[in-house]
């Protein structure tokens, strides 16, 4: 690969990071390089410099008072691997086991997949789904459901590192899902559908719902979850919810593998298998 | 020794390959190397109204910028056509098209740049500022004829040959007078050849001797340096040597002559230092000959007894840009004279309009022209059992040529070798549980879900032959093969053959023969190939001839090494040479009836190199070679049956079952058959589900990188069963025919007729390639 001319900094502390990223106009940050590196190679990024953060210590897993503590480094396998996320958000490490192959998810960060937010990548719309905080070395904490703003544009202020991803746990009773449809070429989603459904008493208590891949940034499907929240989770309920799904969908990307139309209509179709499969898991 | 010949032996390249040790042309580097950068056209069609290099010039480490004047001037030359068919018109292509004249695709050249590293180089085409007349694209293989704009100049009506052949007569009359017609309309879409290594040359120039060495990624480095040396580099062949080391992978684009063989040399004479390019990935796909590309029309006469009457074919093939070096070949020879499949047809008429779009040229990609005749033949099969309520096997079965009128003249040219077509079917029945997939369809259908069962019986003529009707069919080349066996003081064997390998196994397979033909270990063989420096002339590796054309100038080049071999042996054992008997299994000669005083290969070939003791007359040395043209092609055949099913709710085919048998004849290495078989049929498949190098009405590629490109990977498929069937070709010393592309001539129409045959209830009977589930999905809900 042949990238336009950079520099390289490592920083050892989030603060020297910030340091370096004020210091150097046009400075990005490095973190696995899997959506950065790439788009250098085809010299559609050409930082100046790049901040290598992955000596910080943002690479660590926990869960206590009810929440899900992940650092911004921690790399899709990690995540994927972790008994402490499926034991506490399981529907976080199903949705990473399903990024990419293998060595993406050896150098991935959920870090970095956040701050990149491409309309097709897994993370915005699993986080999005759990209801996460997602948090920065300025003191910053933002919601999922308005962190993402737009085509590859999130409210992260510039020169901010992402530096945990906050959930709160949830356990029996409740049943989470990631049903993706991916692209034969890329592996990124055409859609995806994160569902977390709640059952008390054959009841659907709580819902939540959240289309990606469809539109630039996941969208979550409200009108469905209003109408299966109080209803029983069967099939018709079920696929009744999902058809609210394309409501949610404005202005769908198309390619030449998949219209607009398509994706929409996909997205209808992963949020059933996934409310399915969520209630499933629910019991 | 037990026969090698047959036996299932491990690659003996794969230890290298595997611990990534194998010697790419990328491995290479020389003392004082420059890194040469290409300049691409990012736009489909434009004339070139002038490029300022300065820039790119002024940067630190840059060592020129070289255009497109400055090469024709230092004397290089069009690149030409290796296959005229009668009255083509072959537009100019130069290495780097010169200001004034016009890009013709997007990755058309511009200017190259040499510079000191390869960072240097990529940050000066930056720099270079090329300004551009912009022009209307001419795109899609039918619409270009009736296109306004002209690709070339030269090239009226974007026609640049149209190829009929059959008694169009005879065929309007076998129509008219049919019970039915089946009408198909078909496009059989662009792929993109995507081998695992990137095309690459490194060249340098000796001052003293006034010779160049060009290493490239070619299959058949010989034909390349003709090429070079007659028409486009002007270095004489016998001052240029072009090595082909390990080559990862060609599926044909890396037979072709490429711009860049022509600037790289050039500029390392011109700067006096060796020079090295290496694609980027980017840049293969917009600079690599691609494959197929066709839109046809297909007519198929029949009787209400399932008899074939007649077909009709027109075919638009898309040449791209430029007239690639063998693109003419891939829709005549190899495509039209296929269209009778394993059938009886009694007349055929094709026509072939080969036109000129601003696309990246087209020529062969495994399997080249017979997939395409694979795919019209057989999806009109299945059409035609639709049409009639026939069985789709007892339907074919009833038009197979039988094993009885074998050699079979065909009405396109064809003279088919051998084939027992009904034993070939049988087989694929009983080896993928026909009728059990058949009645799993059936109950997948009663739960509501789409699913159908595929088969194809496919033919393939691989190894073209022979060289004397090549010409005649506009071939600028012989298609014999050569080889030298060289045995050595102590009776160990080098071979160095004409034929080239890049993922085919030769070392292995041609090693197994000799070790057979001389009763030596294979240990003992070295097999030597891809430089003209060391081998004889040879034509390379393409069409799946290496072993029937290549593998038999081993054997007999082996049965001169043996005849010469016994008559050393007739001498010491003070016999008549008539009286010896060469025993192949452990390579020792004796006097008929006395086994027991034998002479070894060691005491032959020690002999031949002391010339103490040598026959009067003989002379000394032992080293052999052949020329072989073979009588024919062969003539492979298969049958494939495919298992889908489809998700109603995406649309997406999930193939669950497939099952190759394939004739391919005498099997050297079964390993590697069922390999190539295997790889073959992803290929296909490939085509027939995920792949399609799409283009924009501009011109601009629609999926040049990986993030469109759909390569079939490994979790596409269900496991591959492969068997097969074995006619041996008579004309042949091994009985072999080729194996390298009937996995991907098969596959690709037994993929397409499991969808078509799981849509059928819905009363869908055709849909183009690539399979998507947008596609499919559209068409369940007729939207
Ligand atoms: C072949 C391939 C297939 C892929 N398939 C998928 C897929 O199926 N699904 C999917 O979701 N993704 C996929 N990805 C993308 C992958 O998940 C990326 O790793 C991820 O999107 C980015 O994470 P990263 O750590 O590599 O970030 P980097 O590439 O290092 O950085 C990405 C961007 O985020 C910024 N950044 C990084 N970390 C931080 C931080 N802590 N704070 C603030 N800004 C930061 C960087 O400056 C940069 O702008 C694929 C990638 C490849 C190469």
């Amino acid at each position: 690969m042949y990238p336009a001319p950079f520099e390289y900094y490592r920083a050892e502390t989030a603060q020297e990071a910030t340091e370096l990223l004020s210091k150097h106009v046009g400075a990005k940050i490095l973190a696995g390089g899997h959506s950065l590196v790439p788009a250098m190679k085809y010299r559609v990024a050409a930082p100046s410099a790049l901040v290598d953060i992955g000596r910080l210590n943002l690479n660590y897993i926990t869960a206590a008072e009810g929440v899900l503590k992940i650092g911004a480094l921690s790399t899709h396998a990690t995540v994927a691997s972790s008994d402490v996320v499926k034991h506490n958000c399981a529907i976080i490490a199903q949705g990473a086991a399903g990024i990419g192959d293998q060595m993406v998810r050896n150098r991935g960060t959920i870090g970095g997949s956040l701050a990149h937010s491409d309309p097709q990548a897994d993370y915005p719309t699993l986080v999005t789904c759990v209801g996460a905080t997602i948090k920065t070395s300025s003191g910053k904490s933002y919601n999922a459901d308005t962190f993402f703003k737009d085509m590859l544009t999130t409210a992260l202020e510039e020169n901010d590192i992402i530096t945990e991803i906050t959930m709160p746990v949830y356990g029996s009773g409740t049943g989470g899902f990631y049903y993706k449809i991916p692209h034969p070429a890329s592996g990124y989603a055409v859609a995806g559908a994160a569902a977390l459904v709640t059952v008390e008493a054959g009841i659907c208590k709580r819902v939540s719902l959240v289309v990606g891949g469809a539109t630039v940034n996941p969208v979550r499907a409200v009108e469905a979850e209003a109408y299966l929240v109080g209803k029983a989770p069967t099939s018709e309920n079920i696929k009744a919810a999902a058809a609210m799904v394309a409501q949610v969908i404005k202005n769908p990307m198309g390619d030449g593998y998949a219209s607009g139309a398509y994706r929409t209509h996909l997205a209808g179709v992963a949020s059933e298998r996934t409310l399915v499969e969520a209630v499933h898991r629910a019991a | 020794m037990a026969k090698l010949v047959g036996q299932p032996i491990k690659r003996v390249e794969d230890p290298r390959f595997i611990q990534g040790r194998g010697g790419y042309v990328t491995n290479i580097t020389l003392p004082g190397m420059a890194s040469v950068a290409i300049k691409r056209s990012p736009v489909a069609h434009a004339r070139i109204v002038s490029i300022d290099a300065s820039k790119a010039e002024a940067l630190n480490g840059v060592i020129a910028v070289f255009t497109g004047k400055d090469l024709i001037d230092g004397g290089t030359g069009k690149l030409p056509c290796g296959w005229n068919v009668p009255n083509i018109k072959v537009p100019d292509r130069w290495a780097i098209q010169p200001v004034g004249d016009k890009v013709r695709h997007v990755g058309d050249a511009v200017a190259a740049v040499v510079a000191e590293s390869p960072y240097i180089a990529q940050d000066a085409l930056d720099l270079i500022e090329v300004q551009y007349e912009e022009l209307p694209a001419v795109i899609g293989a039918k619409s270009a004829a009736s296109n306004k704009t002209l690709v070339h100049d030269s090239v009226a009506d974007n026609i640049t040959y149209t190829w009929p052949l059959g008694d169009h007569a005879a065929v309007e009359q076998a129509l008219a007078e049919s019970d039915t017609v089946v009408t198909l309309d078909l496009t059989n879409q662009r792929l993109i050849p995507n081998a695992m290594e990137t095309r690459a040359a490194v060249a340098q120039w000796n001052r003293y001797t006034e010779e160049m060495t060009l290493w490239t990624t070619s299959q058949n480095p010989h034909p390349i340096r003709l090429l070079l040396s007659a028409f486009t580099l002007g270095i004489p062949e016998n001052k240029l040597r072009v090595i082909s080391p390990d080559v990862g992978g060609g599926f044909g684009s890396k037979i072709f002559h490429y711009p860049e063989e022509i600037i790289v040399p050039w500029i390392a004479r011109k700067i006096d230092r060796p020079c090295k390019w290496v694609a980027t990935r980017s840049e293969a796909s917009v600079t690599d000959s691609q494959g197929r590309d066709h839109v046809s029309t297909a007519k198929l006469g029949l009787k209400n007894d399932g008899t074939i009457t007649g077909l009709f074919v027109e075919t638009h093939a898309d040449m791209g840009a430029y007239i690639s070096t063998f693109a003419p070949l891939i829709p005549t020879a190899f495509y039209v004279c296929l269209l009778s499949g394993l059938y009886k047809i009694p007349s055929i008429y094709c026509n072939v309009v080969a036109t000129m779009t601003n696309t990246v040229p087209v020529d062969a990609y495994r399997g080249a022209g017979r997939p395409e005749a694979a795919y019209l033949v057989e999806r009109l099969m299945d059409l035609a059992c639709r049409k009639l309520k026939m069985d789709p096997i007892a339907f074919r079965r009833h038009n197979f040529i039988k094993p009885s009128e074998f050699p079979y003249q065909t009405p396109v040219a064809m003279m088919y070798d051998s084939g027992n077509y009904d034993g070939l079917f049988d087989k694929a029945i009983a080896s993928s549980g026909y009728h059990e997939l058949i009645a799993k369809r059936d109950q997948a259908r009663k739960e509501g879900k789409i699913a159908g069962v595929g088969i194809a019986g496919c033919i393939e003529a691989s190894g073209p032959a022979p060289s004397k009707v090549a010409g005649a069919l506009g071939s600028a080349v012989g298609f014999w093969e050569s080889a030298v066996i060289r045995m050595h003081p102590t009776g160990k064997a080098t071979l160095f053959t004409g034929a080239h390998s890049h993922g085919q196994g030769h070392e292995t397979a041609f090693a197994q023969i000799i070790s057979d033909e001389l009763g030596i270990p294979m240990a003992d063989v070295e097999v030597v190939h891809g430089d003209t420096g060391k081998v004889p002339f040879g034509m390379g590796t393409y069409g799946s001839r290496s072993l029937s054309v290549g593998g038999s100038a081993i054997v007999k080049a082996a049965e001169k090494v043996r005849t010469k071999m016994i008559k050393i042996a007739a001498h010491q054992l003070e016999a008549a040479v008539e009286d010896i008997v060469f025993d192949q299994s452990t390579g020792k000669a004796y006097v008929k009836g006395s086994p027991a005083k034998s002479k070894g290969t060691f005491d032959m070939t020690f002999a031949a190199y002391t010339a103490h003791n040598l026959p009067d007359g003989l002379e000394p040395g032992l080293e052999e070679n052949s020329f072989y043209d073979p009588a024919n092609f062969t003539f492979p055949n298969s049958c494939h049956i495919a298992y889908v099913e489809i998700d109603s709710g995406t649309g997406r085919v999930d193939l669950q079952q497939y099952c190759a048998v394939d004739d391919v004849g005498n099997v050297v290495n079964p390993m590697i058959v069922e390999g190539q078989i295997t790889g073959g049929i992803a290929q296909g498949i490939g085509q027939a589900l995920y792949e399609y190098g799409a283009y924009d009405s501009d011109g601009q590629p629609q999926s040049a990188t990986f993030m469109d490109y759909a390569m079939p990977r490994a979790d596409c498929f269900p496991m591959i069963h492969t068997d097969r069937t074995v006619t041996p070709s008579p004309h042949n010393p091994l009985g072999v025919k080729g194996a390298g592309e009937m996995g991907t001539i098969a596959a690709t129409v037994t993929a397409a007729n499991a969808v078509m045959d799981a849509l059928a209830p819905m009363n869908i009977s055709h849909l183009d390639m690539p399979l998507t589930p947008e596609k499919i999905w559209s068409a369940i809900n007729k939207k």
